[in-house]
């Protein structure tokens, strides 16, 4: 009784495809076999270039402007004094990359908290309050993705520079800041240019939440802001970390959006800008540009690898699901 | 070593005003949102009682105000945009039909010399050649890889390992492959990659990113490898969202698996595909870091955002800037209603 069911699938796949059968099972492991051929094909080429950049970073500077990076195997010669000058170096060709890094990450950390923070309310109203316009504003922010950041940039450092005068009467001061203080304009413009994103995230997750959870939470007399603090928030946690590395990545990434409002300066400007600079002027120091373009990766590197799958999920609700 | 840790101290100043700034608008926003409605309740308490010991009728209960929440829970964020987006976007508009330094009206000029200036036509050209191929290649990339390795043994390292670049800014990607395409004169040995592959392949080395239009195919090449991994990630998910009973009763009628790819699989994952082709269209219409990064925009790889920011900020040509910066915003706007239809179709289908 229990053979009986195998034996009559494995008779009838026999009849079926009697002609095909062992020419079939040959085809597919061929294909299996040049599946796994070009897939390691496209693995190695996608790793190699990133590979070649780490190793030469780390080859002494007469032998990296002299020989191909993949001659370390055959000639391995290790320093790391590469990193040694791009990052603590004082001549002012060296890179001084050490400071520059502090203002990658004074500049990265606030502009990832607003924006998560104020698009975490803002999604919960949108999500779960009622209110008249409540589709109407929703569809609103969220078309307000396809401003190109370049449309924005002009007018809002106009907004720093000389504040809001309407008919004659300031209405907002300029913000005249200087050096350091340059980074709260680079927030602002991170935060601004962040949200409509956030919230359209967040707000896929949040309006997936049951509802009748709010409604006993409601009957029970909670207000909004107690519901979104000690029932929403801790549910959305994996959206917020996902949004949260989204973020991460784009700001310390970014190029535009730093080099307009941080200036060039080492009091404010990110690594991306530095490095920016040093390719164009010194594209030809190979040992600094290699370090230095190591170092400006390995932070995301470090929080993308322990955090991939939140990122992945994160990715997931906000393209497929739309 | 003589890193100077005490000149860094403002920096960490600053970023602690900007943490302090952070607890105190979003701590006092969530307080604020506790003690107004805690307040009206207790004023409604006080009219109660107040109501049942005078022996008046007792004032009915009024509607809880839902819009006064929202429009606390929506305040930051309307704020932000307003300034940030909103109205810096309607003043590029304006800004696009006036001369460079944002005085006198100029109607169309603006947008004249964009299409007739043969240095901006070509600047149009290549951001065309741009969006054409890159979504194309890095979909296809990303599809075939995700078919390949799907189910097979070390797939969750070979996924990152394709989808690591996603993490690598622009700039450092850039300086990846400058790297790749570096150049030493004949005779002498190749430090960078490609050059030496085809030195030994016989050929002569070359100025890779000197020659147009070789060279705008080769910054595209960048742009594929960083967003490739973003393709094969969301494909891959959503091939594995095929139902198995479909795949098996194909298995079942002895599909090869070429039918099975394009009869199965390809429909299947349709909607998956338009997003990504949509994402990374979009993507590639506002590229600017690499353009700047490899070549400056100089040996005709110029794109729309490059030549947008040396027009505004390194020529002072406002009125030029702000008309090329529209006419990105232009080119995005069918791409993303094409989008919101296609997402109104998955919801309804």
């Amino acid at each position: 009784m229990t053979t009986a069911t195998p034996t009559v699938a494995a008779g009838t796949q026999k009849t079926g495809g009697r002609g095909t059968s062992t020419a079939g099972r040959v085809r597919r492991r061929l294909n299996s076999r040049t599946a796994t051929v070009v897939s390691i094909v496209i693995a190695v080429f996608w790793t190699i270039p990133t590979f070649g950049l780490f190793v030469s970073s780390i080859r002494p500077e007469d032998e990296i402007k002299s020989s191909g990076w993949w001659n370390f195997f055959t000639s391995p010669s290790f320093t790391l004094e590469n990193y040694q000058e791009v990052l603590f170096g004082r001549s002012s060709s060296s890179g001084q990359l050490a400071s520059y890094f502090i203002n990658s990450l004074a500049i990265t950390i606030p502009s990832v908290l607003f924006p998560i923070a104020f698009a975490a309310l803002a999604a919960y109203a949108l999500a779960w309050i009622n209110f008249r316009g409540r589709d109407w504003l929703y569809v609103a922010i969220f078309a307000l993705q396809i401003v190109p950041l370049q449309m924005a940039l002009v007018p809002l450092l106009k907004f720093f520079s000389t504040g809001v005068t309407v008919g004659g009467v300031t209405i907002l001061p300029a913000w005249d800041l200087v050096d350091e203080q340059k980074f709260a304009q680079v927030w602002f413009a991170h935060t601004c240019f962040a949200l409509p994103f956030a919230v359209f995230l967040l707000h896929n997750f949040m309006s997936q939440l049951p509802g009748e959870l709010m409604e006993s939470a409601r009957v029970d007399g909670a207000t909004h802001p107690k519901i979104f603090r000690s029932i929403v928030l801790p549910l959305i946690t994996p959206a917020l970390a996902a949004i949260g590395i989204f973020q991460f990545l784009w700001v310390w990434n970014d190029l535009l959006v730093a080099l307009i409002f941080a200036g060039g300066g080492d009091e404010t400007a990110p690594l991306t800008v530095r490095l920016a600079e040093m390719a164009g002027t010194r594209g030809n120091e190979w040992q600094r540009l290699t370090a230095g373009a190591f170092v400006s990766i390995v932070v995301p590197l470090i929080v993308f690898l322990s955090l991939q799958r939140y990122f992945v999920r994160g990715l997931l609700a906000g393209s497929v699901k739309g | 070593m003589e890193f100077d840790f005490a000149a860094e101290q403002p920096k960490f100043l600053m970023l602690m005003y900007g943490l302090v700034a952070f607890v105190a608008v979003v701590g006092g926003l969530l307080l604020l949102l506790d003690v107004v409605p805690a307040w009206f309740a207790r004023r409604r308490e006080a009219q109660l009682v107040a109501a049942s010991a005078s022996g008046a009728p007792i004032p009915r209960r009024r509607k809880p105000r839902e819009g006064v929440f929202a429009l606390f829970f929506l305040l930051p964020t309307l704020l932000l945009l307003a300034i940030g987006l909103v109205v810096p976007a309607v003043r590029t508009v304006l800004l696009s039909f006036m001369d460079q330094g944002s005085n006198d009206w100029v109607g169309l000029r603006n947008y004249g010399w964009m299409f007739s200036e043969d240095s901006i036509v070509r600047v149009l050209l290549n951001t065309l050649i741009w969006v054409l191929l890159v979504p194309l290649v890095a979909t296809t990339f990303g599809l075939v890889y995700a078919v390949l390795v799907d189910k097979a043994r070390f797939e969750a390292v070979a996924k990152s390992l394709i989808f690591l670049p996603m993490a690598i800014s622009f700039v450092g990607a850039s300086i990846i492959w400058k790297f790749v395409y570096a150049y030493r004169g004949d005779g002498q040995e190749q430090i960078g990659l490609l050059n030496q592959i085809v030195v030994s392949l016989g050929g002569e080395p070359k100025q890779w990113l000197l020659d147009s239009p070789l060279n705008t195919l080769l910054l595209i090449v960048i742009m594929v490898w960083i967003q490739a991994g973003f393709a094969m990630v969301v494909l891959s998910a959503a091939i594995k969202a095929i139902p198995a009973d479909i795949v098996e009763a194909a298995r079942l009628d002895g599909v090869t698996p070429w039918q099975m790819f394009w009869q199965i699989t390809m429909p299947s994952i349709r909607p998956a595909l338009i997003v990504v082709v949509v994402t990374l269209s979009i993507a590639t219409l506002k590229v600017f870091d690499i353009v700047r990064t490899s070549t400056n925009g100089n040996y005709d790889t110029s794109v729309i955002a490059n030549e947008m920011y040396n027009q505004a900020f390194r020529y002072g040509e406002n009125g030029q800037g702000s008309a090329l910066a529209v006419f990105l915003f232009v080119l995005v706007i069918p791409i993303v209603i094409y989008q919101i239809r296609n997402i109104r179709q998955q919801r309804e289908g």
